[in-house]
């Protein structure tokens, strides 16, 4: 897993954290079981607080993508799999927005927005 | 989340200084920076809750107790890093400890041993001929050595160069993995807090002037720079410091995106720890 933070970013260091966590567990670079690192390790190795990475990982309890058991630590929820499709959906459709934002912007109609996407699909299997 | 050390009210003058009725907490499992300038009233503040100066007022509680009727369990829990001189110069490293060794109930020998390996000293070494790095490092060493739960130092950091300050900075880290550890650690060098610190205390003139999350705190504060012609009286007033010459403006505020609706063309970048601090304190940028 990657953890990029951005100085340039205006969002707040936990959300950047969480988001990209996030990320890791739709994309599955982090499965339904895996343990998290430490809180300790975890803001030690990308230079973070332990506040803000144990806020994080609180969030992401309170948001249904981790577990903690005491004692043990914080691991990858097992999950709801409907939650994490809607949530991958939810991830390629802001995608299709940003793309049929620009092409909008630069006069692209709907059919060959589409035709592009077709043949974008074909390319990648 | 139990505190560590909770500090009440304490009062102390001296000369032309005094701690004005200061209260703060040192959170269980993080490192509490303490930072201020030379003469804020850090070492003060550090050497009235650790009873070595007398307070005129105040109360301090560790893990909730109180000194009275405690100081031996308290004692043993803390380790401290003062640089006082408080060693003997003509003794080695190893005479040294067996004086200080016996005043813990939990001294930890093989833990000694290990630490001054790790810090490459030796036990035969005169303390009058160490380095200030070495002293540093043998205090830490000693320190590390009783199963303290609560590390306090006063400027452990300063004269150190930059490769041990780190190597320092890493033994503190690695103090930290274990549950229930905390650390209280004053310094007048800022970046040294930057990669390490959990909560940031900052005291002037003998008050404290925030008690914040690190993290917390770089998120609200950011460097504004951009073009004077812009500038207006209303914006000056959404700066916490502001320096502006023939050529531009910069300063460090809160209220980044309200300046930007100002003056639009302004660059507005996240602050470091040294930029806020000096916000606060009144010091300049450059």
């Amino acid at each position: 897993m990657n953890i990029v933070i951005s100085n340039a970013s205006d969002k707040p260091l936990y959300l950047q954290i969480k988001e990209q966590i996030k990320e890791a567990i739709l994309k599955g670079e982090l499965k339904a079981g895996d343990l998290l690192p430490s809180v300790r390790a975890f803001a030690n190795d990308i230079g973070v607080s332990v506040l803000t990475t144990r806020r994080v990982y609180d969030e992401l309890e309170q948001e249904g993508y981790a577990v903690s058991q005491a004692g043990r630590g914080t691991f990858v929820a097992m999950g709801n799999p409907e939650l994490l499709r809607d949530s991958k959906r939810r991830m390629v459709e802001e995608d299709m927005q940003k793309a049929i934002r620009n092409a909008k912007l630069f006069g692209i109609t709907r059919e060959e927005l589409q035709q592009m996407m077709d043949i974008l699909f074909e390319e990648e299997d | 989340m139990q505190n560590a050390i909770e500090v009440a009210n304490l009062k102390k003058s001296y000369g032309g200084f005094c701690l004005n009725d200061i209260s703060f907490t040192v959170p269980d499992n993080c490192i509490t920076g303490f930072i201020g300038a030379n003469g804020a009233g850090k070492s003060t503040t550090i050497k009235s809750i650790l009873r070595l100066i007398r307070a005129d007022g105040g109360s301090v509680r560790f893990w909730g107790m109180e000194f009275e009727g405690h100081e031996r369990e308290i004692k043993d829990r803390i380790g401290v890093v003062i640089d006082d001189g408080s060693f003997y110069d003509h003794l080695t490293m190893a005479q040294m400890k067996n004086i200080i060794a016996p005043a813990y109930s939990a001294w930890d020998e093989g833990a000694f041993k290990a630490n001054m390996e790790i810090f490459s000293l030796n036990p035969r070494q005169k303390i009058s001929t160490l380095s200030k790095g070495m002293r540093a490092k043998y205090a830490l060493a000693l320190a590390l050595s009783h199963n303290a739960d609560l590390l306090i130092m006063d400027e452990p950091t300063s004269g150190l160069d930059p490769v041990v300050r780190r190597e320092f900075m890493n033994i503190i880290l690695d103090f930290m993995k274990k549950d229930g550890k905390s650390v209280l650690f004053s310094t007048h060098i800022v970046s040294d807090l930057e990669r390490v610190a959990d909560m940031l205390l900052l005291i002037h003139e003998g008050s404290i002037v925030f008690e914040q999350e690190k993290d917390a705190l770089l998120d609200e504060h950011r460097v504004v720079k951009g073009k004077r012609t812009e500038m207006t009286e209303e914006c000056r007033k959404l700066f916490l410091s502001l320096s502006e010459t023939d050529y531009g403006f910069e300063g460090i505020t809160k209220n980044a995106a309200q300046i930007k609706r100002f003056c639009p063309s302004a660059v507005v970048e996240r602050a470091t720890l040294e930029d806020i601090m000096l916000a606060y304190v009144g010091g300049k940028r450059e």
